[in-house]
């Protein structure tokens, strides 16, 4: 975790989740990019985050693309958070003698369904060999992850609309990754609604 | 003039009764090899009270990450930095950072890492905050003691083999300090690097810390003993900033300072992040400039006319 350095965090808001991750890739203290991104689609409802070693985000993204594509094919319908969260702690645990240094946390929303006619914002997060926690506030992993509670749990309230959930995880992020070295050079921020997701990066400190 | 030079002397050695125990416990079971053993018994300790454990030394580097050889010790002390001073034909820019951590965790970034001495010293703090703070300030002291007692003001040469001589007196017990004494005395502007091991040099330019290489590639690129007070005032505040992005260790604020025949000026505390933002608009807005007057002349040199 603190080679590559880097963090995530996700929030549940009325209606809506949030995904929010840093953009640094470093070699410990040495900062190489601005740019790398550690948050990835799996659908336009489902989002989930990889902060940990760099080799192993492409490499596990890569992996649960095909596992998800293979799921797509043979369900015939999109995947649900909870599954997800489900095929991704197997896949992590796969690898139980030599996992991968992932910490991940996943955030989305299901489809409603004549069985599950109201369900709720999902967020999940899990630690290197799959083991699953699903908050029912906020997740948060990486390097700045102690300081993230520390903000997260002074900023979140239940029930917060979209742009003001947009605005909890926003200053969450911001502030907690300026308390950490190995985090920060730019910030990317995903609110996934019903009918859309905004995506956007954030102007943060570069030092 | 006597009862002023009692006040200022320091105190009386405080003498520990364990320190009388060492006293009595051979040189050897001090652990270390390098005839530290003494020490207590030199005065080279005095008041400093040392652990009640066989080796200090390895005590220190088992608990605390102070050496490096121990990253992952419990105690994290506070570190890492960006520091430069380089001498010019105006006198010395000493420009720093303002980020402490400990550990990967940010513990402050308003720290001050020049340490005003006197009106015409300044020492700067890398490596352990306390160290640094710590020694400076009782340089300070001595070198008030030496101004009373010679009616005269101390050469920087003499003030850094102070802080030299003192920090040698504790080599291998974990001291971590890299300091530059920068000042004016009668040859003029001089800059002297003492660190922890007792090294001390002389010279024109200095960059010390986690981001020193950072901070010297800006600073060997723009360098010229010719530089106007301007000039050098940016190309110290520039390196700060170009090391205050890349190091992780390094940034938050810069804080730069004159040093000139009438002593030191302090001249401004500059938000490293806003300044990186000025920068790359500026170089953004250069390359513009560029590509418009790369297609101008093109479409003028061009044999065929360039339909636009």
């Amino acid at each position: 975790m603190e080679l590559n350095g880097g963090s995530v965090v996700a929030m549940i808001g009325k209606d809506c989740v949030a995904i929010a991750s840093d953009l640094r890739l470093g070699n410990q203290q040495v900062g190489i990019a601005s740019n790398f991104d550690k948050v990835f689609p799996v659908n336009d409802k489902l989002y989930y985050g990889l902060p940990g070693l760099a080799t192993d985000v492409y490499t596990l993204r890569e992996h649960l693309r095909f596992r998800v594509n293979m799921y797509r094919m043979k369900e015939e319908r999109e995947i649900t958070p909870k599954t997800f969260t489900h095929l991704l702690s197997s896949t992590l645990y796969e690898k139980r003698f030599g996992p991968f240094f992932i910490e991940p946390v996943v955030a989305g929303l299901t489809t409603p369904t004549p069985l599950d006619p109201n369900p709720k914002p999902y967020i999940s997060t899990m630690d290197t060999i799959g083991c699953i926690t699903t908050p029912k506030d906020f997740a948060v992993a990486g390097t700045a992850a102690d300081k993230l509670y520390g903000v997260a749990e002074g900023l979140w309230e239940p029930d917060l609309e979209p742009e003001d959930l947009f605005e909890t995880i926003s200053q969450t992020l911001l502030n907690a990754v300026d308390r950490d070295a190995l985090s920060g050079w730019g910030a990317v921020v995903h609110i996934i609604t019903h009918d859309k997701v905004i995506t956007r990066t954030l102007r943060a400190r570069m030092d | 003039m006597n009862s002023v030079l009692t006040q200022l002397q320091p105190a009386a050695p405080h003498r520990m009764q364990e320190d009388d125990e060492f006293q009595q416990a051979d040189s050897a079971s001090w652990g270390s090899m390098a005839g530290f053993g003494n020490l207590s018994r030199s005065g080279g300790v005095q008041g400093m009270s040392i652990p009640r454990v066989s080796d200090p030394t390895a005590f220190l580097d088992l608990h605390t990450d102070n050496m490096s050889s121990n990253p992952d010790a419990k105690i994290k002390i506070a570190h890492g930095t960006t520091t430069l001073a380089f001498r010019f034909k105006g006198g010395i820019i000493v420009a720093v950072d303002s980020r402490a951590t400990a550990g990967s965790y940010i513990a402050s970034g308003t720290v001050k890492k020049v340490i005003e001495i006197n009106k015409f010293l300044l020492g700067t703090m890398a490596g352990g905050a306390a160290d640094c703070q710590y020694w400076c300030t009782y340089l300070g002291m001595q070198c008030r003691l030496y101004e009373l007692r010679n009616k005269e003001r101390i050469s920087v040469a003499a003030a850094s083999k102070l802080l030299a001589n003192m920090v040698y007196q504790y080599k291998g017990m974990g001291l971590s300090m890299g300091t530059m004494v920068c000042g004016w005395d009668k040859t003029g502007p001089r800059i002297f690097y003492v660190d922890d091991d007792g090294q001390r040099l002389n010279g024109d330019l200095f960059s010390v810390g986690s981001g020193s290489t950072f901070a010297y590639g800006v600073l060997d690129q723009g360098y010229k003993w010719d530089l106007t007070d301007e000039e050098a005032q940016e190309l110290g505040r520039r390196s700060i900033i170009a090391a205050g992005h890349r190091d992780a260790y390094s940034g938050n604020t810069c804080n730069v300072y004159h040093v000139r025949q009438e002593g030191w000026e302090f001249i401004g505390n500059y938000d490293v992040n806003e300044l990186w933002y000025e920068y790359e608009a500026k170089k953004k807005a250069a390359r513009e400039e560029a590509v418009a007057g790369a297609s101008a002349a093109a479409t003028a040199a061009s044999p065929m006319a360039v339909e636009q």
